[in-house]
């Protein structure tokens, strides 16, 4: 199997989806001849020629287009660079590609992915930073992951973009140069949905998304608790989630994610609603209500640790 | 002038589909907001009679006309508004967002300008799918100044698209007017900005239109990129169904009755001699159309609320 880093990762399922799919096309602001900012489109347009192109910085015409020529039986994966950029172009996102298939009564589709990265990283500004997956997941019609790991990287994208509703892929720039790692790429093409159960274990239940889901790891290690991984956002596991919950009976959720409106809310909501009865409050870690500082070191006060999600699981698989 | 004659009919078509929506609404048969477009029917007559069954059109949230002139049936049309099953999108588009991909109507937006992105990409598509597709967006006066508009020229432009961008400037932008919103009112001299034609023309006149976004179209398929058209026009009517239009300068409206398409039409073929009685029946056989679709989309049945989950996911 070859060895990648998560961007080489990305970039292999990209390729693989040029190569396999005629109807796709890649586009972004320097997507094409540059590679990406992050380097994941490293390459491809070299290989696909006018498939793979640069486009003007206009967010709105990039995402409207890709929901204009997804409706006409294209298949474009389009980059929003950073997230935080998503936001001067939400319209085209929420009130255009969420409504092309369900308004139509089904007549329309707009099979698109978008791929944009988020996250905190040293010296990124607040606009550099932020974590918005709860507000795709606050609109219907939208489906939405985050990988964290080289192979879902890699499984995800290629999912995704075999998916036939529009379909956002949330990465994290943190991630994109670390470590290789092998990634099996003759797999054929994953449903969209499920999980990853990272850790099993009986005491509690911990679910978590995204790059933090790798301090979860780390903070959990010595912990007998289940780490649930939800790399698909919706559609969510519930069931799966659920059933841990009914047997480990506590419940934690963590995410990078501001705590107000998070979807941790809605995961802790969810087990309230199903009548789990807990032996322990659950437990949410998220980002406190802030803006995020630049400086690293006030960064990393907003953002929560390894040693705080320790602590915190710790406690909750002895409370109760 | 059997073409205008056929323009007129077509204009008729229109208007009157429009003030049978009018009456259902103020009748509350149809609920909610409705934005029409009386005044302004030569330029959809015009610009669909030069748009091919590939090609695509997208509209703004008063997009009756349109749809109209590229052939979606009234009927199915009523029967959206009026909230039935038989619907084009059966009730969940309603008078303000509803579309008809089987005739080619690839549907309004109520969202100023955000019709203009999605035909970029429909354009985009023809690149790679050989079809030879052009796109067409039409918008108000208003949306000009919205910030996706200009973003999809510009992408437009760069990338050498097959896209019209037909403005139909009726002097306002919902109930404020244009020329208080722009220092140049001229708005189609913004083209020259993108590096692409841009042209001031006669909007109620629909052979002006047929001739000049047919020509836009045919340099467009040739690979000479996007154009923006600005039809001059006007809204006989409030911006939306109950708006007041205390906003309305003294006189303006009686000109705008003379200068209207289908009052200018009617004055033309009578010029040329056309009899009284061809005159007439263009308007005659466009109101029994109409009245048996609204009959018919009346005593469809309601849309089912048991199919309300349906279509949002593949």
């Amino acid at each position: 199997m070859p060895k990648y880093s998560f961007a080489e990762a990305a970039n292999a399922a990209l390729r693989r989806v040029l190569d396999e799919i005629p109807e796709t096309l890649l586009y972004g602001e320097d997507v094409g001849v540059p590679g990406g900012v992050h380097g994941v489109s490293k390459g491809l347009h070299k290989t696909f020629g006018d498939r793979v192109f640069d486009t003007p910085i206009s967010e709105s015409a990039i995402l409207g287009s890709a929901v204009g020529a997804a409706m006409f039986g294209r298949r474009p994966i389009v980059e929003i660079m950073w997230s935080d950029f998503f936001l001067v172009a939400l319209d085209q996102v929420v009130n255009q590609a969420a409504n092309v298939r369900y308004v139509s009564n089904g007549t329309m589709t707009a099979p698109l992915t978008i791929r944009t990265q988020q996250g905190n990283s040293p010296g990124a500004v607040a606009q550099h930073s932020q974590n918005l997956e709860a507000f795709f997941l606050h609109t219907p019609g939208l489906r939405v992951c985050m990988p964290s790991t080289q192979q879902d990287a890699y499984d995800l994208l290629l999912a995704a973009v075999h998916c036939d509703d529009p379909t956002i892929v949330i990465e994290n720039r943190t991630l994109y140069h670390g470590a290789k790692a092998e990634v099996e790429i003759n797999e054929g093409v994953q449903p969209i949905g499920g999980l990853r159960r990272r850790r099993t274990g009986d005491k509690a239940t911990v679910v978590s998304w995204g790059a933090i889901t790798h301090k979860v790891l780390e903070a959990a290690k010595d912990e007998d608790v289940d780490v649930l991984e939800t790399v698909w956002l919706n559609p969510f596991p519930w069931d799966e989630v659920l059933d841990s919950v009914r047997r480990t009976r506590r419940l934690a959720v963590v995410h990078e994610a501001n705590r107000t409106g998070g979807f941790g809310a809605e995961v802790i909501t969810r087990v309230a609603e199903a009548g789990i009865e807990l032996t322990a409050p659950p437990v949410r870690l998220a980002a406190p209500d802030l803006r995020l500082p630049a400086a690293p070191v006030l960064a990393a006060a907003v953002i929560p640790d390894t040693a705080t999600i320790a602590a915190a699981i710790a406690d909750l698989a002895t409370r109760g | 002038m059997s073409t205008l004659l056929d323009d007129l009919h077509q204009m008729w078509r229109s208007r009157l589909l429009e003030e049978k929506i009018r009456d259902l609404r103020l009748a509350g048969e149809i609920q909610g907001s409705v934005h029409l477009s009386i005044g302004q029917e030569a330029g959809p007559v015009g610009a669909c009679s030069v748009l091919g069954p590939d090609d695509a059109l997208f509209a703004t949230y008063r997009g009756h006309n349109w749809a109209v002139a590229r052939g979606v049936p009234v009927e199915g049309i009523l029967a959206e508004l009026l909230g039935r099953e038989t619907g084009v999108n059966g009730g969940r588009g309603g008078s303000a967002y509803f579309s008809d991909v089987a005739h080619g109507f690839h549907g309004e937006n109520s969202i100023v300008g955000a019709g203009a992105p999605l035909a970029v990409g429909a354009a985009l598509a023809g690149k790679y799918d050989g079809s030879n597709r052009v796109a067409l967006t039409v918008f108000g006066d208003g949306a000009m100044n919205q910030g996706a508009v200009h973003e999809s020229m510009n992408f437009a432009a760069a990338l050498d698209l097959p896209v019209i961008f037909v403005c139909e400037n009726n002097g306002w932008s919902e109930l404020t007017p244009i020329d208080d919103m722009v220092r140049n009112p001229i708005l189609a001299e913004r083209a020259r900005a993108y590096g692409m034609l841009g042209e001031r023309i006669d909007g109620n006149d629909p052979a002006v239109v047929r001739d000049r976004v047919g020509d836009a179209i045919e340099a467009a398929r040739e690979g000479g990129g996007p154009a923006l058209l600005e039809l001059m026009t006007q809204r006989l009517v409030g911006h939306y169904i109950g708006d007041a239009e205390q906003y309305r300068r003294p006189g303006e409206l009686e000109a705008a009755k003379e200068k209207e398409p289908i009052a200018v039409a009617k004055r033309k073929l009578a010029a040329a001699g056309v009899p009284q009685n061809q005159i007439d029946d263009a308007e005659a056989r466009a109101r029994e159309e109409i009245d048996a679709a609204a009959a018919t989309a009346q005593a469809a049945p309601l849309a089912d609320p048991s199919t309300v989950k349906e279509h949002l996911y593949a």
